[in-house]
């Protein structure tokens, strides 16, 4: 099972003849994703990998259904490559564009919300479901992507797609794998933030925890805390938050454009206090990680 | 990029919100000639970005020769390795009411949104402390904004009669600042109202996002804002400038940001995310990092190498760490190469100045050969994080 993606899953990629895109769908065709076409504007008729490249969106939902899209196109094009996915009718778009400045963002949004369709990212790597799918670039060349991601169930979501993989490398090594790991992306205006997609999780029977990676800025980790105080989801989380040594630089930016420390909110100290206190599990160490997991799973299990 | 209040105040006056009467000055002489054309008590402002300063760096004067001395205490403060930019000098405001406004984003609506308060100061903690207190309105990013929305925060505040419909501008101008100039926050913290029924900006703070600069050049020339300036809390050292430089002259790759710390412990780490992550854990073992970085998107043999030499160069750092998480495509070969290279080339044994080797991934059997011949210590991905850093702290020495 898994969330957001699956078996049949099949998706296009927007600015496929890029040099990013065109590893991303190599990689993805490697692991056994369904790609069915590509666009790039002027470049319609050519192919990457044996995937068709048209000049339009509409030219591919015509012909057959599109799960979903990959978007790679440079940040000044990303808003229009999303109205474009959005009005052929596209229900997941994956924006693996950084950059785009947080007006554009909460434009590609707002107009998704509109239309029924969901946004992961931008700023992201996209989502795994472990021998099932791969919609996006996470995990890097298939046999690597293999080694980091298994199968399992810990659902993942982080606002870093590098430690994305890390940590799922980790959860794999231990035994839990995953059962989906989502990048949501590290802008501070992101399209699904944990909040969005927790329920999710909560109904896919295979994820039995969650892990959280966050960083300094923003509001995701407070809205996380006070939506598992009025939930009371079922699944135990155990989040890790980077940074902390954030708090003593006020106005810094690191990292990811959503990284800095502004306000009470933003700070990792303010974070880790609300998710504590909302009952999440919040590692002091990121290797610490799949034990607290095991810890929380045993815990629950042995309440019954 | 953080502006200054008299640049945030001309960009008011552009759009129609008026500010206190008064004028930017450079020199103690200019404010006290500016204070006297005034006439009266005036406020003289410390041009600082700083959000402390700007608190603290006003002050209210009687006379011309006052303004002049509180001018040149100003203009000696620090504000992170910059001097201020002059003074605003201005007229004392007579209010009868205050208001706090502002325009931002929420990330949890993904919506641009208004928020009001029937009192000066900043919402952030208003809306903390009294959250009854702080009004709040979304608005779209993608439909053109409409007076009323203005006017339903307005009416919230608990305005009505003239002040409702004075006020409405003023709200509505923001809220489409906001937009128009790609601002993160768009301030007035003080928005006054005078005994006439109008109301004037005060005190005022925008802030534009980096991902738009480069569409409000047009803004920014009429500002006279060059796009050299970072306009960051704190003015890059020049071991950051050098750092910047090493980053900007190869496009293979990333090195930055580079952040200059006072620790001994010289830090190669990537990405963004393993970065933060692992700056943390070398505090947490009781490690003082010497820098922060964060290499990433396969950089060039070259840029590790000129980074590693730079960090190596910094005084009191002997010995480098050279980390980051599991890599999809950075090449760990190069990574190796780059910093060997740069060890050597600093007249260093590898063996001895790189403490750990941690950067798992597709390329990284090449790396251990290489690492290997060079006796330097390295480890895999059953290596954590946590594990790498607590290696290396203990061999750097704390």
């Amino acid at each position: 099972m898994g969330i957001l993606v699956h078996k049949d899953f099949a998706f296009i990629v927007q600015g496929i003849t890029g040099r990013e895109a065109v590893n991303l769908t190599r990689e993805c065709l490697e692991y056994g994703s369904k790609i069915v076409g590509g666009v790039t504007p002027g470049k319609g008729g050519r192919d990457v990998y044996g995937v068709p490249v048209y000049n339009t969106v509409r030219e591919i939902t015509a012909k057959q259904r599109v799960d979903g899209t990959v978007i790679t196109v440079p940040h000044a094009f990303a808003p229009d490559a999303a109205f474009e996915a959005i009005d052929a009718g596209i229900k997941l778009l994956v924006i693996i564009t950084e950059g785009i400045p947080r007006k554009d963002a909460c434009r590609i949004i707002e107009y998704a919300d509109l239309h029924g369709a969901r946004v992961i990212g931008p700023n992201c790597l996209g989502v795994i479901v472990p021998d099932v799918c791969r919609f996006g670039s996470l995990g890097g060349p298939a046999v690597d992507c293999r080694k980091a991601f298994q199968p399992g169930v810990v659902g993942v979501m982080s606002r870093s797609g590098g430690m994305t993989t890390e940590i799922c490398n980790a959860l794999s090594a231990a035994g839990l794998g995953e059962s989906t790991a989502v990048s949501v992306g590290g802008d501070p205006v992101i399209g699904s933030t944990y909040v969005d997609l927790m329920p999710l999780f909560e109904a896919d029977p295979e994820t039995k925890a969650v892990v959280v990676y966050s960083e300094p800025g923003g509001t995701a980790e407070a809205e996380l805390a006070e939506w598992v105080k009025v939930h009371k989801p079922r699944l135990p989380i155990v989040a890790f938050v980077a940074g902390r040594f954030m708090d003593e630089m006020p106005g810094m930016s690191f990292g990811h454009a959503g990284t800095v420390v502004e306000k009470k909110m933003d700070s990792p100290a303010d974070k880790i206090r609300r998710m504590r206190e909302a009952g999440i599990t919040v590692a002091e160490e990121i290797g610490d990680i799949p034990r607290l997991v095991r810890e929380r799973l045993e815990g629950a299990a042995a309440r019954g | 990029m953080r502006f200054y209040e008299f640049e945030a105040k001309r960009l008011l006056q552009k759009h129609g919100i008026p500010v206190p009467q008064g004028g930017w000055a450079q020199t103690p002489a200019e404010a006290e000639r500016l204070a006297a054309e005034l006439g009266g008590p005036v406020v003289v402002k410390a041009q600082v970005l700083s959000h402390e300063l700007r608190r603290s760096g006003a002050k209210l004067v009687e006379t011309p020769a006052q303004a002049r001395q509180e001018a040149e205490r100003l203009l000696q403060l620090d504000d992170g390795r910059r001097p201020p930019r002059g003074v605003l000098v201005e007229k004392k405001i007579q209010a009868t009411a205050e208001y706090s406004i502002a325009a931002t984003y929420d990330g949890a609506r993904k919506r641009p949104v208004l928020l009001a308060a029937a009192a000066r100061g900043n919402l952030d903690e208003m809306a903390a402390e009294h959250p009854e207190r702080v009004v709040r309105r979304h608005y779209s990013a993608l439909l053109p904004f409409s007076d009323y929305i203005a006017k339903e925060l307005v009416a919230a505040l608990g305005l009505a009669g003239s002040d409702l419909t004075r006020m409405t501008p003023v709200v509505s101008r923001l809220a489409q600042m906001l937009l128009q100039y790609d601002l993160t926050e768009a301030d007035i913290p003080c928005l006054a109202r005078l005994a006439d029924g109008s109301f004037v900006a005060v005190d005022c703070f925008f802030d534009m996002e980096a991902e738009g600069r480069a569409r409000q050049r047009a803004i920014l020339e009429e500002l006279g804002i060059a796009p050299a300036e970072t306009r960051g809390p704190r003015e890059a050292t020049p071991f950051e400038i050098e750092a910047a430089k090493i980053d900007a002259e190869d496009p293979r790759g990333v090195a930055g940001p580079v952040v200059e710390f006072d620790g001994n412990i010289g830090l190669v780490i990537g990405a963004g995310g393993g970065s933060l992550t692992l700056t943390d854990a070398v505090r947490k073992h009781g490690g003082r990092p010497a820098n922060y970085s964060a290499i990433g998107g396969n950089p060039s043999v070259r840029k590790a190498q000129r980074l590693t030499k730079l960090i190596l160069s910094k005084p009191g750092v002997r010995k480098i760490a050279v980390m980051s998480n599991v890599v999809s495509n950075t090449r760990a070969d190069l990574v190796a190469r780059g910093v060997i290279k740069g060890v050597v080339e600093m007249g260093l044994d590898p063996k001895e100045t790189i403490a750990i080797f941690r950067v798992p991934g597709a390329w990284e059997a090449d790396a251990f050969k290489i690492l290997k011949k060079y006796g330097v210590e390295y480890c895999d991905r059953s290596v954590s994080m946590s594990e790498a850093v607590r290696r290396a702290v203990e061999k750097i020495g704390r």
